[in-house]
């Protein structure tokens, strides 16, 4: 039976929709959707978590990010400069440090901060409530952040470097005051979405032992899950987490279109 | 004479395997404006990037008014600010404007007050004829305004000597005019230059020496008037004929 191409096309197409059609009303049959809402939403769990799952669990993800990102910032930075730096032993490290940390699975990472490390040293601990967690994410981001970064100083025209240079500039004063600030324009796309990256990577510190005080929104979740013996929590926290993502890859969409335009 | 501004002595360079100076000596004084012509891939330019060591030479050396530039323990950044430079593609900072373009510098090298720079800034720009536009954004200017404020860039640090690496190559034709305006200025001015350059009607009118280059070495130099009238060797002739057939052919559709 010989059909045309876009008869072909169109049989495919209907085939697809009858399919789809038929496991969406097998679904809505099979499943027992009163026990379904009721594990996933139960309504009168909802005003329970709040307000502590803003004013404690989102807060506390939100600092997290915010440190864990300040840290990657400045480490991302600094090991960019490293890595183009004139002297082996600098490119050396960075790079050594940048393999490791993108090498190892972001959670190994956080557990060898937060607990391996003060088994190792006897006790003593990253200071700060927050210092394990955020110095683990922060570090975790550095060596992607260190990438971009070089990518970024990498992308300003040499003869940026060069016209500073000529006009009796230092490399630090050239670097500081020339190619950074031209290099971190290119980046805020890329950069936004480490940020974006990072926020989602902050769940993983629910892995250590916290105190109420320092709960993250996944560990605040869980926790109310198991109390609760309800999913509810989790969806609720998963709304939260997609408020909070969802602008920022929005805005990370607008920023690509803006500097698009620009060149 | 007393010191010259810039002497260069037995100058090598190589790429790689390259040999692209081969022992240039030559000297710049006080007050002199010399142009470098030559084709391209003669090693002009590198020369030229070579004398404030934005070049590292092989070996040779280039003394600056009596300091040693390619001595390796030779303080660079504080000799590049007696050497202004201007480049083929401008290189103005674009994340900046117009004026703090010429102030930075200022500030942070030779640690001037703010309102010191910014005096210095508004005498130079208006020196450049571009007063106006001192709150501008660079890419708002044309290519030929972008020059001059580049040119300007280079006079605030208050060199002593200008480089000028094909100043007028990257513009369009109508606006080589005023960046060769301002050169034909500052030459009358006093202030030393080195330029490299195509433009061979401004070698004529503003050089008092042209150095031809050719395959990396100085083939033949001397004053305008007679090197470009009647230079002494083959290939210095050979080149001037090529410039000005494609300066003719340039300039015929503009003639009535």
């Amino acid at each position: 039976m010989a059909l045309t191409r876009r008869q072909r096309i169109r049989a495919t197409r209907w085939t697809v929709y009858g399919l789809s059609f038929a496991l969406v009303i097998g679904a809505a049959v099979t499943v027992d959707w009163p026990a379904l809402a009721g594990a996933l939403f139960k309504v009168d769990l909802i005003p329970e978590m709040f307000p502590a799952v803003l004013t404690q669990a989102a807060k506390n993800t939100l600092i997290f990010t915010s440190l864990g990102f300040s840290i990657g910032l400045v480490l991302g930075l600094v090991l960019a400069l490293m890595r183009l730096s004139k002297v082996r032993a600098y490119r050396w490290f960075a790079a050594t440090f940048i393999d490791i940390f993108r090498g190892l699975p972001a959670l190994l990472t956080i557990l060898l901060l937060g607990l391996a490390l003060p088994i190792a040293l006897g006790g003593w601990r990253i200071p700060g409530v927050y210092g394990p967690g955020s110095l683990a994410v922060g570090i975790v981001a550095s060596a992607y952040m260190a990438e971009t970064i070089r990518a970024g100083i990498q992308a300003v025209p040499r003869g940026q470097m060069e016209a500073a240079r000529s006009v009796g500039m230092t490399y630090t004063q050239a670097m500081v005051f020339i190619v950074i600030p031209q290099a971190f324009r290119i980046v805020i796309p890329p950069m936004t979405n480490e940020f974006i990256l990072l926020l989602k990577d902050t769940s993983l510190i629910s892995v250590l032992g916290v105190t109420a005080q320092t709960k993250e929104l996944t560990r605040f979740g869980r926790d109310f899950v198991i109390s609760s013996a309800n999913a509810t929590p989790i969806v609720i926290v998963g709304l939260i987490y997609l408020a909070m993502t969802i602008p920022l890859t929005r805005l990370v969409g607008q920023l690509e279109k803006r500097a698009a335009r620009a060149r | 004479m007393g010191v010259p501004a810039i002497q260069v002595i037995d100058l090598h360079k190589y790429f790689g395997k390259l040999e692209v100076l081969k022992g240039i000596d030559f000297v710049v004084q006080p007050g002199e404006v010399v142009c470098v012509i030559g084709p391209s891939g003669s090693g002009k330019s590198t020369l030229l990037r070579c004398v404030n060591r934005l070049e590292e030479s092989t070996s040779g050396r280039i003394i600056i008014e009596g300091d040693d530039i390619t001595d390796p323990d030779a303080d660079v950044d504080k000799l590049r600010t007696r050497i202004g430079m201007v480049f083929q593609q401008f290189n103005l900072f674009p994340h900046l404007t117009v004026l703090r373009n010429l102030t930075i510098a200022q500030r942070k090298v030779l640690k001037r007050s703010e309102t010191e720079a910014r005096e210095v800034a508004t005498a130079v720009l208006e020196r450049v004829g571009l007063t106006d536009k001192i709150d501008e954004f660079p890419i708002r200017l044309s290519g030929g305004q972008q020059q001059r404020v580049a040119i300007a860039r280079a006079l605030s640090m208050n060199p002593d000597m200008i480089l000028f690496d094909e100043p007028t190559s990257a513009l369009d034709p109508e606006l080589v005019g005023e960046v060769l305006d301002v050169m034909r200025t500052l030459a009358g001015d006093g202030m030393t230059m080195m330029v490299v350059t195509h433009e061979i009607g401004f070698a004529k009118e503003v050089a008092d020496r042209v150095v031809f280059m050719d395959d990396g070495v100085v083939v033949e130099e001397g004053v305008p008037a007679e090197f470009l009238v009647n230079p002494k060797t083959d290939r210095a002739r050979q080149f001037l004929r090529m410039v000005r057939q494609e300066s003719e052919s340039d300039s015929q559709p503009s003639t009535p």
